[in-house]
This record gives C-alpha cells, structure tokens and sequence, in this order.
C-alpha cells in the first residue's frame, strides 16, 4: 500500500457547530473529525445539512455557534480565501464553473493562487509571465490527462454534457495541488459508468498525493465502497459515525437513512 | 479569410501561448500594422485621418477600457466619459501647470487620475451588482461632469469652461499635422491593446472573467474578489483616462466637459454591444461600426438626394443603432466579433459540415 495512504492525524476538527437560517436549524452542536489522507463520507437525507456542513469547514458559511480547527489553528469562523490558502479545495452541488470559460482556463484559474506576477509583468508578458504560463499550463495538462478530458480542453464548459462538467470542477479543484478535497455530490446525476470513473479519479487523487477527501453522496454502494469513515447526519444532527460496517449497522442509521432509501 | 489550422499543430505550450496562435492571423495582424503606419500615412486624405481613422481609434481605445470592466470583469458601467474627461482634464492640467511637462507622461499622470477616480467609483462594486452598479457608476458621470464644470481650476479659469489644446509634441516632433496625430493616436492605441490582450490572457483576465461568472466559486479558489473588482476599474479607467485626452488634445483640439457626457459613455456602451462584450477584437469592431455607419448613411443621402430627406436619414441612424442593440442583445449578445467567430468555425467545416 501506499505509504501516503495511511491514515494520519486530524487535520480538521469541527466542535459543537450549530447554525440556523433564520428559524430552520441547518446544523445542531454538530462535532466531526477529519484525518490526515482518510475518505470521509457524509451521508443524510436531503436537507440534512451535508453541505451546510461543507460550507461551514471552507468558511462559505459562518456558523452562530462552534469552532473549526484547521491545521492545529482554531477560528470561530474560517474565511474562504484563507481555507483555499491553506490547501483546502471544493467543488459544489450545483456546478459553479466559470461558463464563459474555457475547460483550460476554468482549471487554469484554479492555479491563481500559484501565480505570482503583478497586472503590470502580465501586461508585458514576455518573460515572467510567459514563463509562468508555461509552467502552470504544464500541470494542468497532467490534470486534464489525468481526468482523460483531452478532447474538449478548449471548449467552452457551458457546452459541455453535465458528466464533463462535474470533472472539469474537479480539475479546477485538483489544480490547487490541495491537502484538503471537499466534493459535494460529485456523481449526483450520473449514469452508472460515469460514477465509476469518478469514483476512479477519486480513489486516485486520494491513492496518489494522499489527499484528504470529505464528500457528499447519496448513493450507498459508492460511499460503502469507497470510504474509510462515514458521517450521518438527520435534521442538522448527527446521528452516526464510524467505519462503513459500524454505520451499515447503526439502528439510528438505519431508521432515519437506510430503512427509507432501500 | 478562408484558412484554417489545420496542420499547425502546436508542439510545445510555448508555441501554444502565443498571442494569436494560427499563422495566418498572426501574418493578416502585421499586414493590417503595417498598412496602419506604412501606408495609410503616404496616401489617406485629410479627412480619411481627422474624420474616420483617428475618432475609430481613440473609440476604440475607450471600448477597450469598458469592455476589460464589463465585458471581462461583469461590472456595468454607465459612467465611461466621465472617467474620459478626469483624464483629459488631468492631462491638460499637468501640461499647464508643470513648465517642461513631456506629452506621454502628462497622458500616463492623466491616465493614472482617471484610475484613482475610478477606483473611488468602484468600491461600491463589492456590495452591489448589475443595475445598482451601473446606477452608482451614473452617479460618477454626473458628479464628474458637474465638479468639472463647477470648479474652473480645473479649466485654468478660462471664461468659457472650454479651453484649447496647448501645441503637443512628443520627443521634439511636433503633432501639428493629420498624419502625426494619427501616427502617435496608432502607437498609443497599439501599446495599450498589446496589453489588454496580453492581460486577459493571463491570471488577472482569468480572475476577471472568474469574479464575471460565479463569484463564490472565484472566492472559495483564492481568488480576491474586491482586489479583482478594483484593478479592473482602475486599469479600465487607465484607459478611459487615455482615450479622455487623445480625444480632446488629438481629435478636437480643445478641453470640453460637454465631449464627456452621458450621451458619449452609452456610445461607448454601445459600441461594445455590437463589437462584443469580452472580446478585445470586438472593442475595435464597434468603434468601426459607429464611426462608419453615419458615413454610410450620409454617402446614401447623397445618392438618394432629393428622394428621401435629411431628416430622415438622421432618423434611419438611431433607428438602425435601435434595431441593432436590440439584435445583440438577444441573439448575438457576444456581438460582431463573435458572428466572426462563428463564421470561422463553419468554414473549417465547410464544404462538409456534419
Ligand atoms: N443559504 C441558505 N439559506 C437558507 N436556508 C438554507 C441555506 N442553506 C441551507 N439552508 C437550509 O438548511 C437546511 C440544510 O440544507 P443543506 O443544503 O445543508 O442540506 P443537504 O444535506 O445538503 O441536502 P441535499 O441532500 O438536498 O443537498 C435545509 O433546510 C436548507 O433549506
Ligand atoms: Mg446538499
């Protein structure tokens, strides 16, 4: 096995997260760990606060209560552009690519925080900037072979079928080379076929680099197969926590989740 | 231009990111340069330079400066001119006030003015959008316009509010003729469209488009949304500032708040509708369009003389402009420069298409 794939430390801790919206209680005094190089599932029923959850750890949302502890440094509220800073990476339930954009500069903008010439060096271009270019341009062609996108990289992504578009955001999110991947239903309306490429790239994202993957997936067999720990929350709560076989066999579980799903 | 890529087949990212990649474009841009500088000047008339080739270019210019706020960055602006008349006003004021004042650096000091206002301007971009934006974007065109007129230290205490252009020259020629104004509006407009187009190539343009099109997506990758938002209205008030003091030092030859009101920022907007919105060739296409279209217009009154009337001919013009916008705006809303596109990509197919 890979020595990168051996479960580490936490790396992120959540504790007594609670936040609401307006009267709607989206997350109850919810506490979750993430270990360094684990896939951690987050399953629940829709509405649950799965992606409350998710958005909550990159700083998208600030909850009212509880704290978030990233990396050994705890905040109140973690703030978007220091997560992305700190190597954390996501991508959305509804695709948020850049739609005027082409596959290439969608994951090339991923990169943005790797790049370090000013407005006035880019309006020159030649030198630095050229060779800035070049250099990122280089990973992200690593990224789109890897994700096997080649044919469609100068497409503009609104043109793209829905399947593409859920890699090429996991391109963008891949290009930020992170610690931490959050993948929010990343083969919700999927056919069979092209959940298992996901699951494919998935797997070696995390296989490979050692990322640090937390995602949200309604399809049992997939989080089953795939996942070192599951999370389960019901009603902004949680409800179970563990390895695949503990939760399969939660009585909780299975009444709030699996007893209606299956 | 029927040609294709076929057979350039990029072997290196480097061949791949440079600035036009097909050959044959890259050839057409330097013929089209060096008929601009080499030809043009041995040959057009008066007129073809003062009417029609120099207004194309510093409209142009300012078409450059709307489309990298609006059509690269998303952030309406109704507010273009009066970002052109801070420029112009602060070029000419340098040029009075400080004995010895170089013409380009008075422009670049202008310019630089105009992006100060304009980053002033912008910072109610982070917590409005759309027509809010463009609404506070119509308080600067009104607000400019009426300080400017207001104050007359801006205008050096002239009775009129209207001052003339004091004798320009740049590294010891003087631009008291047709074809140096036009030689000098050229470079300008070249240098600054050379970065333009090199700038929304690279991380800026990208986090512009990013910020354009999901912002909360750019957020969570990194990227600064206000930082974005600012230096897109700084540099496009750069430009406005530029185009602001080419148009009254070079074109009319005097200092008029009444050049920059807002009946000149909705030309400008305009021009970007047509031409395209995000698209640096597009920003050249609208100004052709709007410079040439009354010359049309006017060359069929002629023809037509005596069959229809004046008046009517002044009417078909905003009612062509009219239908147009309309047009573009709900079946091309990417504008000229994408129809050229489009044509393009058909006749790669052509003449199998699927
Ligand atoms: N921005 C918001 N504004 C108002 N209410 C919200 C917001 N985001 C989430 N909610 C509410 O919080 C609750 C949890 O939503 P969340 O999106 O986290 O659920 P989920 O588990 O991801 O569901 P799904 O499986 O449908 O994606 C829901 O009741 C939802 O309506
Ligand atoms: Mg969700």
């Amino acid at each position: 096995m890979n020595p990168n794939r051996k479960i580490g430390d936490v790396i992120l801790k959540a504790e007594n997260i609670s936040m609401s919206f307006g009267g709607v209680k989206a997350l109850t005094n919810i506490s979750l760990e993430v270990r360094e190089h684990e896939v951690l599932s987050i399953i629940g029923p829709n509405g649950a606060g799965k992606s409350s959850m998710l958005n909550v750890i990159n700083g998208v949302y600030h909850p009212q209560e509880g704290k978030v502890t990233y990396k050994g440094r705890t905040r109140d509220k973690m703030e978007p552009h220091l997560a992305a800073k700190q190597g954390i990476a996501r991508t959305f339930q509804n695709i948020a690519l850049f739609k005027g954009m082409s596959v290439l500069d969608n994951i090339m903008t991923g990169r943005n925080l790797k790049m370090h010439t000013n407005f006035l060096q880019q309006a020159w271009y030649w030198g630095r900037t050229q060779r800035e270019e070049i250099k990122n341009r280089k990973v992200v062609e690593e990224i789109i072979d890897f994700l096997e996108i080649q044919h469609v990289r100068k497409t503009p992504v609104g043109r793209l079928p829905y399947g593409l578009q859920k890699r090429v955001e996991l391109g963008r999110a891949l290009a930020a080379e992170p610690t931490l991947l959050l993948l929010d239903e990343p083969m919700a309306g999927m056919n069979v076929e092209e959940k298992q490429d996901m699951c494919r790239f998935i797997l070696d994202v995390n296989d490979e680099f050692g990322t640090t993957i937390v995602l949200i997936e309604h399809d049992m067999g997939v989080v089953m197969d795939i996942s070192d720990r599951v999370v389960v929350l019901d009603y902004g709560k949680k409800i179970g926590d563990g390895i695949p076989e503990e939760v399969r066999q939660n009585p909780a579980v299975i009444a709030a989740y699996l007893g209606t799903s299956h | 231009m029927i040609y294709r890529e076929s057979g350039q087949f990029k072997t290196s990212y480097q061949n791949d990111s440079v600035i036009f990649p097909i050959k044959q474009d890259r050839m057409f841009i330097f013929a089209l340069l060096a008929l601009a500088a080499l030809v043009v000047p041995m040959f057009a008339s008066e007129y073809m330079l003062s009417g029609i080739l120099i207004p194309f270019l510093v409209l142009s210019l300012a078409a450059l400066g709307l489309n990298i706020l609006t059509g690269y960055a998303g952030l309406l602006s109704l507010g273009s001119a009066a970002f052109m008349a801070v420029g112009a006003f602060a070029t000419y004021n340098f040029l009075v006030r400080v004995p010895g004042m170089p013409l380009l650096l008075a422009l670049v000091l202008g310019g630089l003015c105009a992006a100060a206002v304009g980053i002033l301007f912008g910072l109610p971009s982070l917590r409005i959008k759309g027509f809010y934006l463009a609404a506070a974007t119509l308080a600067a065109q009104f607000f400019v316009e009426w300080v400017l007129t207001k104050f007359s230290w801006f205008t050096n205490h002239s009775a009129s509010g209207v001052i003339s252009s004091p004798p320009l020259e740049v590294f010891g020629i003087a631009l008291d003729t047709p074809v140096s104004k036009y030689l000098f509006t050229l470079a300008v407009v070249v240098v600054l469209a050379l970065a333009a187009k090199n700038l929304v190539r690279s991380s800026t343009g990208r986090a512009w488009m990013a910020v354009r099109d999901m912002d909360v997506a750019a957020e969570v990758i990194g990227i600064p949304i206000l930082k974005t938002k600012l230096l897109a209205f700084a540099i496009s008030s750069f430009y406005f500032g530029i185009a602001g003091a080419l148009y009254a030092f070079i074109l009319l030859g005097t200092v008029d708040a009444q050049a920059f009101d807002l009946h000149r920022s909705f030309q400008i907007l305009f021009m970007i509708i047509i031409g395209g919105v995000g698209s640096i060739l597009g920003s050249f296409l609208g100004a052709a369009f709007i410079v040439l279209l009354p010359i049309v217009l006017n060359l069929l009154g002629q023809l037509l003389h005596g069959i229809v009337s004046t008046q009517f001919l002044s009417n078909l013009e905003m009612m062509i402009f009219g239908g147009l916008i309309i047009f573009f705006l709900i079946v091309e809303p990417l504008g000229l420069a994408k129809m050229w596109q489009i044509t393009k990509e058909k006749l790669r197919l052509w003449p199998f298409p699927h």
